[in-house]
């Protein structure tokens, strides 16, 4: 067997590891459950953030520092937020190498403005930025599949880990196709995306983000951390099956929110932050929908206004998105109000990692949404495509630079692996467990949470968990659940997305903090890490 | 209302075809093909039209918004996407098969691998510097929209799985790179171009009117043919 490098996940994180590995010369297989053109990244919309200034406002690394830890509420680590900051703007110009149509002005790249930055600092593709680098990174992948560095498995699912004595040896994926389960030894990075299939049918997500990957891996050990913090985007509309998007491009191009309030349009946000107005920061923004929704006074439902934007808007930066209104809700927002309320977009918690990408099992990593970097408490917009991108590179560097420094290191996986894969049991999907679960996490996980529906959330899953009749694969989502409930209902504060009406106060003296969870024996553990201050720069 | 979803089904790659129905009712008026599939699979327990015991129909989805290709098939004789159709628009009984022209893997699943592998022999990528200028990435961004899904392969009079024309599929990523390229890399791509797109397309342009993403096929074909035949051109 050649030693390889293993990524799950083969969506903008998986992809820019692979690409970075191979640039080193080092090769890697490339696991996904469907092939990069269906990953969740083709769905992001808005833009990726980089300080480039092309606008002439003075725009500096610093400032996308400052913007990204405000928004997350000081929750990221300062050492990693401030690496994907300063490297953010050569990941957008290797974007531009790679050929990614940019909106430009000639050869300048031309930047938007997005929620919780006072900057334009978002380079975008019209709304359709994460399927552009996506097909970018798809080809520029296949560049070193053809040259033996890139190995793709594109109808392949991830089971479980291979360790031997603490650590990983390899892992244990299935062919959906022929029903083969294969063993690969080496090193694995974990991309496999956010666990929105633990709220199936109330997010913005896919539905191959089922959460089993991250459960799998809970359930084995792998410590997860700020599970509480759930982004609700305030923009989305139920359609048949899930909840749509409305990019933040909307707001970044011009969009504004209304409610009816005594039968005249109340611009809510403008009124309530006249600096930011309808750019807020997302947690913010959603729970001014969620409140003026609730008030007697007003109308009970919210929108958009984008009846006022431009044609050159509409058909330079903003068509996909018309057209996307249109076909799915029937509702041309270039003439009509939109109707939007918040949803499940985004996880901001996910398996712990350190700066390096690396998690608290050896040669385990993760990056993208599947881990809990970078965005703390509550992700700014423009940021989740940055992130996955430079965390996917930073864990491929991070392993280049172990494998190249430590001579013998791949060699040792030239072999099956040492250790046997525990794959759990009852691989296959229980539709009806999963609407069981995601009802009772979504009673307790809302946009205004309160202890007792946490309590709740909290019994009502070991009540499943103590049922008969559950599979082991079963009962790691059960637990990567509760996990989320637990570590919500310790945290005794409001920050960031995670809003209690118990506790509607930052406190920063006890809860600025990473909280953690961890599966052990079956019992879901959580704790707080401290986060590690900013290191002095030389 | 009320659907009859007929299914063409066979457990495994080698099996005899056979049919079988469910029954789908809903109120919602903006349910699609892809709704019914989940929620036919979400039954406990599952059975079909008849009374009888079921196994899960095994299909392919992802984005559910048209974003992503996984979910096509043929539905009443017309490639498309589940999520793209909707119930409403159909008629009492709604007919689906798997993609005819790729290997049948279970049910409504194909292997799509094909694709893949005439995009390396098409070697789509760019080898140094793209170009991103303002004057092209409108061509740009609607070649790299293309969504990989094969409809306009299924549609295609000239397109067969194992042929040496690799279609729409094939060229619209080719359009991007053929854009973006310059010098030997271009050379080289260029007859790439010609002797696996070009030459086999016949111009029935059937894929313009399927293709779920709405790609403007005319622009992308007509702006890499200039590309590819202009220096074949002026060599005579």
């Amino acid at each position: 067997m050649k030693a390889m490098v293993n990524i799950i996940g083969a969506g903008l994180a998986g992809l820019s590891a692979a690409v970075t590995l191979a640039k080193a010369g080092i090769g890697c297989r490339l696991f996904s459950r469907q092939s990069s053109e269906r990953a969740q990244s083709v769905m992001a919309e808005g833009g990726i953030n980089a300080a480039l200034d092309t606008m002439g406002e003075g725009d500096t690394t610093a400032e996308h520092f400052s913007d990204t830890m405000k928004g997350g509420v000081y929750l990221a680590d300062p050492n990693a937020v401030r690496g994907l900051t300063e490297g953010a703007p050569d990941i957008v110009r290797e974007f531009v190498r790679l050929g990614v149509p940019f909106q430009m002005k000639g050869e300048t790249l031309v930047l938007r403005n997005f929620g919780g930055q006072k900057k334009k600092r978002t380079a975008y593709a019209k709304s359709s930025t994460g399927k552009m680098l996506m097909s970018a990174l798809i080809d520029e992948c296949r560049k070193y599949e053809a040259r033996g560095l890139v190995m793709r498995f594109p109808h392949h699912d991830f089971l479980s880990l291979v360790t031997e004595g603490g650590a990983v040896t390899g892992c244990a994926i299935g062919d959906t196709f022929t029903g083969d389960r294969l063993v690969f030894s080496g090193p694995v990075i974990l991309s496999a995306g956010g666990p929105a299939g633990l709220f199936s049918g109330h997010t913005t997500g896919t539905t191959q983000n089922t959460g089993d990957a991250a459960a799998t891996a809970f359930f084995h050990g792998v410590r997860f951390a700020n599970l509480e913090f759930i982004q609700y985007h305030p923009t989305t509309v139920g359609i048949s099956g899930k909840r749509m998007l409305i990019s933040e491009a909307a707001r970044g191009e011009g969009g504004r929110l209304f409610i009816e309030r005594n039968g005249r349009p109340w611009y809510f946000m403008e009124e309530k932050y006249p600096e930011l107005k309808n750019l807020m920061p997302r947690d913010v923004v959603s729970r001014e929908i969620y409140a003026v929704c609730r008030d007697p006074e007003c109308g009970g439902q919210a929108y958009l206004d984008m009846t006022h934007l431009s044609d050159d808007t509409w058909r330079g930066k903003l068509s996909d998105l018309r057209e996307e209104c249109i076909h799915f809700l029937g509702i041309d927002p270039a003439a009509e109000h939109l109707p939007v309320e918040p949803g499940i977009h985004y996880f901001m918690g996910g398996i712990w990692v350190d700066e390096r990408h690396r998690t608290n099992i050896k040669n385990l990593l993760a990056a993208g949404e599947c881990a809990c970097q970078y965005h703390g408490a509550n992700r700014l917009g423009g940021n989740s495509l940055l992130g996955a991108v430079y965390g996917g590179k930073t864990a491929a560097e991070t392993l280049s630079r172990e494998i190249l420094s430590a001579p013998g290191y791949m060699e040792g996986f030239e072999h099956a692996p040492a250790g046997e894969p525990t794959v759990l049991s009852g691989n296959e999907r229980d539709p009806a467990f999963e609407r069981r679960l995601t009802d009772i996490l979504m009673e307790g996980l809302g946009i205004v949470r309160s202890e007792e529906g946490m309590r709740l959330c909290i019994e009502r899953i070991e009540a499943l968990l103590k049922e008969d009749g559950m599979s082991d694969r079963m009962k790691a989502r059960a637990s990567l659940g509760l996990a989320m409930a637990k570590s919500a209902i310790m945290r005794r504060e409001s920050r960031g997305s995670h809003f209690r009406r118990d506790c509607p106060e930052r406190d920063d003296e006890n809860y600025k903090k990473t909280s953690t969870a961890e599966c052990i024996d079956g019992r879901v553990i959580t704790g707080y890490l401290d986060i590690p201050p900013l290191r002095e720069t030389v | 209302m009320k659907r009859i979803i007929e299914i063409e089904r066979r457990a495994a790659p080698g099996d005899a075809p056979y049919i079988q129905s469910f029954i789908y009712e809903t109120e919602d008026e903006s349910a699609t093909v892809a709704t019914a599939l989940s929620e036919i699979n979400a039954r406990v327990p599952l059975l079909d039209a008849g009374g009888e015991a079921a196994e899960p129909i095994r299909w392919e989805s992802s984005c559910l918004q048209k974003k992503c290709g996984a979910c096509a098939m043929v539905i009443d004789g017309r490639p498309a996407l589940a999520c793209d159709t909707r119930l409403s628009e159909r008629g009492e009984v709604v007919r689906l098969s798997p993609l005819k022209k790729f290997p049948v893997v279970a049910d409504l699943i194909v292997d799509r691998s094909k694709m893949m592998e005439a995009l390396m022999t098409l070697r789509v990528w760019i080898e140094e510097d793209g170009r991103s200028h303002e004057k092209i990435n409108e061509d740009v961004y609607e070649a790299a929209r293309c969504i990989q899904c094969g409809c306009c392969l299924e549609v295609c009079p000239n397109f067969k799985s194992g042929g040496s024309f690799y279609g729409m599929a094939g060229m619209s990523p080719m359009a991007r790179i053929l854009s973006q390229t310059k010098g030997g890399a271009l050379d080289e791509r260029r007859k790439l171009y010609n002797k696996y797109i070009f030459e086999g397309c016949g111009k029935s342009l059937a894929c313009r009117n399927i293709c779920p993403a709405g790609l403007d096929i005319d622009r992308l074909l007509a702006r890499s043919n200039a590309v590819s035949l202009w220096k074949r051109l002026m060599r005579r």
